[in-house]
């Protein structure tokens, strides 16, 4: 018997009552993957299991979309066994066998998310209800992400983050099914302010250029907080509008405003534009305040620099993994991604490949694919190996606590994909900060009986 | 203040240069033929492709192995030879440097043709149909455009660097015998000024001085009555089509220096343009290059902090609240004349 | 001929509703059976009818009806965040908030008319976007969109139910919306909405607003005010955008303000078009075909055309392969382009001429027949 002031069990019940009338009634009849036939979201009972590759194959941030897909293509056969096995074979500890996941082939549907959240959600629900997705990975927009991630959590189905630097993903917005391993805005400050410091000194005057949207607030606070630490003034914070385009109208306040640094938060071909654009302002030649004007761009990937092409020389921002590091893992994906693409690959394709290999192990590790105990896989997993030195899947936040980069515009490239300089790498204690900072709750484990 | 206020009226015309080049364009075409073209943004982009496409000739590269060198991943390292330098020397490389520009030269024929071939193939058809159904035909058509584009370029944007010279700012307070330093312009953006104000000045000495532009505004005018007297008013037509063509497409190759091209260039110049028609005045060819101008300085006022801080927003707004605001007041444009279009 | 339908439409209805019903098995074969793109499908259909309403009888061509379906969708959210999660106050409030959007817009628009009208409605849903999109970040949440959140208010749930601790979703009653559940919720709205088409159309007042576009001026002329009518017509065709905006979050709770933008507007506009303007049922096709391609196209990657292709040998598999895939997958809207044009200039009446045309061919004997055809086509001409 339920106790009548329990509001909750009395509707419960009802629930419960009504799905019994449906589950007896018509549905079933036609759908033989009712909700009710498995034990949990797409669970994979025959010899294959589906990833969903959730890509912005157009949009503004369309590069690093098919920069991704190249990294799961990748990622999917070396699970499989095939291909010199990347980074399987340094991945510390491991339960990948290199033949599937728990044996089972492992294969993929794609959907193009067009850098926009409301349709990369649509491409999620469809890669889940139509092809029985069992994990969603990918996306390079912290919008994408967090809509995605809420998506997810509702239908019970894992998400791997792809690239997502806003501290929201992990911090108020973070969910029991979303996992990232990319690094966050807050880590980029931390990274920054002391090299920005020990270069351009601590009596400078900042103004923001930022993308409207919650990657860039964050990141602009993320960064306000850092250089004004160092002592620096922030002169001015403009909001500009995703895909602006032309952001002259922008610039040009920025050149007698008394400023002598300016930050672009700004990423993808917005970033490419507005760099370009600040450069074609002459600001890399200007004096003010005495001082040289400099401009720094706090998240800066090789595809963008690529794009700015020399207008990117001496500039500082932070990345989360580059190529050309030294370590068995960083060379061995780059081996196994220029091998196959001709081309080194990106941060973006690191964290996709990562994301994917990570999961897979995680469900190899719970020898089950439900999603609760594979969260507990993941939660609190240490690691090493992948290209970052030893790494933390944190518990509270499903953030990866690992070393950060801080990179440069290379002053003279020797190919034209050596674009970025590593400059520092912040060690994995400096850049851990308390979850609790950001707040958000990540909700309950127990999938909801939602999926069909 | 003044230099703040001098730059932001720079800027404002700098823009405001774009949107009068797309938008005369699109007033001949309607004012000749009538026709609502959705598809004209189409044609900036494709001007702006006739660059690219120009600079990715130029750039073509002889690739051979080097086995003695390996790449970071290990295999032969690849060693590109620049084709055109190979065969013009240090020519080949002026080619390159200043290929924008140059594809001036290519983007004229193929935006004419461009330009002839729809208004023969798909627009002529039309003419007797509702403007909705005008609207409805040049918009699929503007999506078939920018969608063949995508399927041979991709859909990112492509960087088109400008001649080495011509980079970096222009002190113009220097120039003027002002303190040095304080305002300074992209000098790109100058000249892009510069040559719109030079294509708006041709196509209106072209309507005004020759005798092919006598009979289009006459044909303008009254249609029937220069039918009538036997002129073959509709071949004219036809070429101004074109020319509309050749202007937009003028206006998007010198626009990639400014912001690299993609597919969806011309989606994003079109709602302005047509703003910007409707604010001059539907047929109004002076209309349409005085509110270029004028949506151009306001937008770039409006995105001052100072002028947001008092209407929160306005940066994102201003041109279609100026387009409401003016319909409502005076449907027929600032510049149109009586009765066109008027409702 | 009854008094309430006539038998033709009453025929009309019943089909609808069987095939609206039964989708779920008919789009089998499509490999469209899944809860979330046959909710789109009655969703799109609910909002091509609503824009049908004003452009099918009144001619006005509406470029910003994305405005609407915007803001019934954000109205539908907050409804969610801040009473209850009950569907139906959502839908109610929506519906409500999208009519006085409405009002206020149409009142305006409404005083100019062809082109012009076109460009104010663009004006006000490109201010509306742009606007949702930075400074009313903190009614629309930007770029990210709005979402629910357990630390909502809700007040009307909590006043009869202890504070849930999982993620809240929208419900009906207490039943979940979400998949199948949330098909046939929307289906009987689509339902509701083809009806209410339906009795539009046949009424006097439907018969005012075709007067309307075939000639304004000479309504005008006889001393009648045409503005009334075009006004109402304007709300409930933005009512019913909002009410499919609802649906939207409804079913998958995220409100963006990417719906509100002009190519979405520029959406409904082909889909109506595509299907038919001024016929019943095209616009509801319209919606389904361009919903289809969206999705499904959309999915088709390399590797699904190669398996495709898999009868033919391995060079001209490559060849079939390459040329396929500029027109699927991200290039599905170049097959959609292609055939909005070849529509526009071939069928100007969209597939439902069509289906007119293949249906007067074969009933070529039954001379009567076919001109009653012809008389009831919609002149999509004028």
């Amino acid at each position: 018997m339920f106790r009548p002031s329990n509001g909750m069990s009395r509707r419960r019940l009802i629930k419960t009552g009504m799905a019994g009338i449906l589950a007896t009634g018509v549905s079933p009849l036609i759908f033989s993957k009712g909700a009710w036939a498995q034990e949990f979201c797409n669970n994979p009972t025959g010899a294959t299991v589906t990833f969903g590759l959730n890509l912005p194959l157009t949009g503004a941030y369309a590069e690093e979309g098919a920069d991704e897909q190249k990294a799961y293509e990748l990622a999917i056969k070396h699970l499989n066994g095939e291909g010199d096995g990347g980074l399987i074979n340094v991945l510390k500890p491991t339960a990948l066998k290199g033949n599937g996941i728990l044996g089972k082939k492992v294969e993929y549907v794609t959907s193009d998310s067009q850098t926009l959240s409301d349709v990369a959600r649509a491409g999620a629900t469809r890669m889940i209800e139509r092809d029985g997705a069992i994990m969603i990975t990918g996306g390079s927009s912290s919008g994408e992400a967090i809509a995605v991630q809420s998506l997810c959590q509702e239908m019970g189905v894992i998400f791997m983050a792809g690239l997502t630097h806003s501290n929201d993903t992990t911090g108020k917005d973070k969910r029991r099914y979303g996992f990232r391993h990319f690094f966050n805005a807050y880590q980029s400050g931390i990274g920054l302010g002391p090299v920005l410091g020990k270069e351009y000194g601590n009596e400078r005057r900042a103004y923001h250029l930022t993308a409207d949207y919650t990657w860039g607030w964050t990141q602009q606070e993320s960064i306000k907080n850092a250089t004004e630490a160092l002592g620096w003034e922030t002169v001015q914070t403009v909001l500009t509008p995703l895909g602006a385009g032309d952001f002259s109208q922008f610039l040009t306040p920025v050149l007698n405003s008394g400023a002598d640094v300016l930050i672009l938060n700004h990423y993808g071909n917005d970033m490419v534009n507005s760099l370009t654009q600040a450069v074609q302002f002459g600001m890399r030649d200007r004096q003010a305040n005495g001082k040289n004007f400099e401009i720094v761009t706090p998240l800066i990937s090789e595809l963008m620099a690529k794009g700015a092409g020399e207008n990117v020389k001496g500039i500082f921002g932070t990345s989360n993994w580059h190529w050309a590091l030294q370590d068995e893992g960083s060379q061995a994906f780059t081996r196994s991604f220029g091998a196959a693409y001709g081309s080194p690959p990106s941060q973006a394709a690191h964290t996709a490949y990562v994301q994917a290999l990570l999961y897979a192990d995680a469900v190899e590790r719970a020898g089950t694919f439900y999603p609760p105990e594979v969260i507990k896989a993941l939660e609190g997993h240490e690691f090493d190996g992948m290209g970052n030195g030893p790494t933390l899947y944190r518990a509270e936040d499903h953030q990866c606590m690992k070393s950060v980069l801080v990179v440069r515009g290379n002053e003279n490239p020797t190919s034209q994909f050596d674009v970025l300089n590593v400059v520092q790498e912040v060690s994995r204690e400096d850049s851990t900060y308390d979850p609790a900072m950001f707040g958000g709750d990540l909700g309950p484990a127990e999938p909801a009986p939602l999926c069909t | 203040m003044f230099e703040v206020i001098f730059l932001q009226l720079l800027n404002g015309l700098d823009k405001g240069s774009a949107y009068a080049l797309i938008a005369l364009g699109l007033t001949l075409v309607f004012g000749t033929l009538g026709v609502v073209n959705f598809a004209h943004g189409a044609l900036f982009m494709l001007g702006a492709f006739c660059a690219v496409a120009f600079r990715r000739l130029l750039t073509l590269e002889t690739v051979t192995l080097d086995p003695t060198r390996l790449s970071p991943w290990g295999q032969p390292l690849e060693v590109r030879a620049p084709v055109v330098q190979a065969w013009f020397g240090d020519f080949g490389a002026v080619l390159v440097n200043y290929s924008v520009p140059i594809s001036l030269l290519l983007a004229i024929p193929v935006m004419l043709i461009i330009g002839v071939a729809m208004e023969r193939g798909l627009i002529k058809h039309f003419y007797k149909r509702p403007h909705a159904e005008q609207i409805l035909v040049t918009f699929g058509l503007a999506i078939v455009l920018a969608e063949i584009v995508k399927a041979t370029f991709g859909p990112n944007p492509i960087p088109q660097p400008m001649p080495t010279d011509l980079r970096g700012a222009a002190d113009i307070g220097a120039f003027f015998g002002m303190q040095a330093n304080v305002i300074t312009y992209p000098l790109w953006r100058l000249i892009y000024f510069v040559f719109s104000l030079l294509i708006i000045g041709a196509v209106f000495a072209f309507l005004q001085f020759t005798t092919f532009g006598m009979v289009v505004r006459a044909g303008m005018a009254d249609r029937e009555t220069v039918g009538l007297l036997g002129i073959d008013i509709d071949r004219r037509f036809t070429i101004m089509f074109g020319i509309a063509a050749v202007v937009a497409g003028m206006a998007g190759v010198m626009y990639t220096p400014l912001l690299p091209p993609n597919y969806t260039l011309g989606m994003d110049f079109l709602v302005i343009s047509f703003v910007v028609v409707v604010v001059g005045g539907m047929g109004s060819l002076p209309g349409a290059v005085a509110a270029g101008f004028l949506l151009g300085i306001l937008q770039s006022f409006a995105s001052m902090t100072q002028v947001k801080a008092i209407v929160p927003g306005i940066d994102q707004i201003i041109i279609y609240l100026v387009a409401v605001v003016i319909l409502l007041l005076r449907p027929r444009g600032l510049l149109g004349r009586r009765g066109m279009m008027e409702a | 001929m009854t008094t309430f339908m006539s038998r033709r439409d009453l025929i009309l209805f019943f089909g609808f509703a069987a095939v609206v019903l039964l989708l779920p098995i008919l789009a089998q074969p499509f490999g469209a059976a899944y809860p979330d793109l046959l909710q789109r499908f009655m969703i799109f259909g609910i909002f091509a009818i609503g824009f049908n309403i004003l452009f099918g009888l009144t001619g006005y061509l509406s470029f910003g009806h994305a405005a609407f379906f915007g803001v019934g969708s954000y109205a539908a959210m907050w409804s969610f965040k801040l009473l209850s999660t009950n569907a139906l106050p959502a839908i109610i409030f929506a519906v409500v908030i999208a009519g006085v959007f409405a009002l206020a817009i149409g009142f305006v628009s409404l005083r100019r008319s062809g082109i012009y009208f076109s460009i104010l409605t663009l004006a006000f849903a490109q201010m509306s976007y742009n606007l949702a999109y930075s400074v009313l970040t903190p009614i629309t949440n930007g770029e990210t969109g709005l979402r629910m959140a357990i630390a909502d208010p809700r007040v009307l749930d909590r006043l009869f139910f202890e504070a849930p601790v999982a993620q809240p979703v929208p419900s009906l009653f207490g039943f979940s919306l979400s998949g199948w559940n949330g098909f046939f919720f929307s289906a009987i709205f689509l339902l509701a909405t083809f009806f209410l088409a339906m009795r539009i159309t046949n009424s006097p007042f439907g018969m005012m607003l075709k007067g309307i576009k075939s000639n304004q001026n000479r309504m005008n002329y006889t001393g009648f005010n045409t503005r009334p009518y075009t006004l109402t017509a304007f709300v409930i065709s933005g009512m019913l955008a909002g009410l499919a905006g609802a649906l939207l979050v409804v079913t998958d709770p995220l409100a963006g303000a990417e719906r509100m933008r002009w190519t979405a507007s520029g959406e409904v506009v082909l889909m109506t078009i595509l299907g038919g303007v001024g016929t019943l049922v095209g616009p509801v096709l319209g919606a389904w075909i361009i919903k289809y391609f969206e999705n499904i196209f959309s999915s088709f990657n390399d590797n699904i055309l190669s398996a495709f292709f898999s009868f033919l040998p391995e060079g001209a598999r490559e060849i079939a392969v390459t040329v396929s895939s500029k027109f699927v997958g991200d290039g599905w809207h170049l097959t959609l382009g292609l055939v909005f044009v070849l529509i526009v200039v071939f069928l100007p009446g969209g597939i439902m001429e069509g289906v007119r045309r293949i249906a007067a061919r074969f009933s070529k004997a039954d001379r009567d027949g076919t001109a009653r055809e012809r008389r009831l086509a919609p002149k999509a001409a004028e």
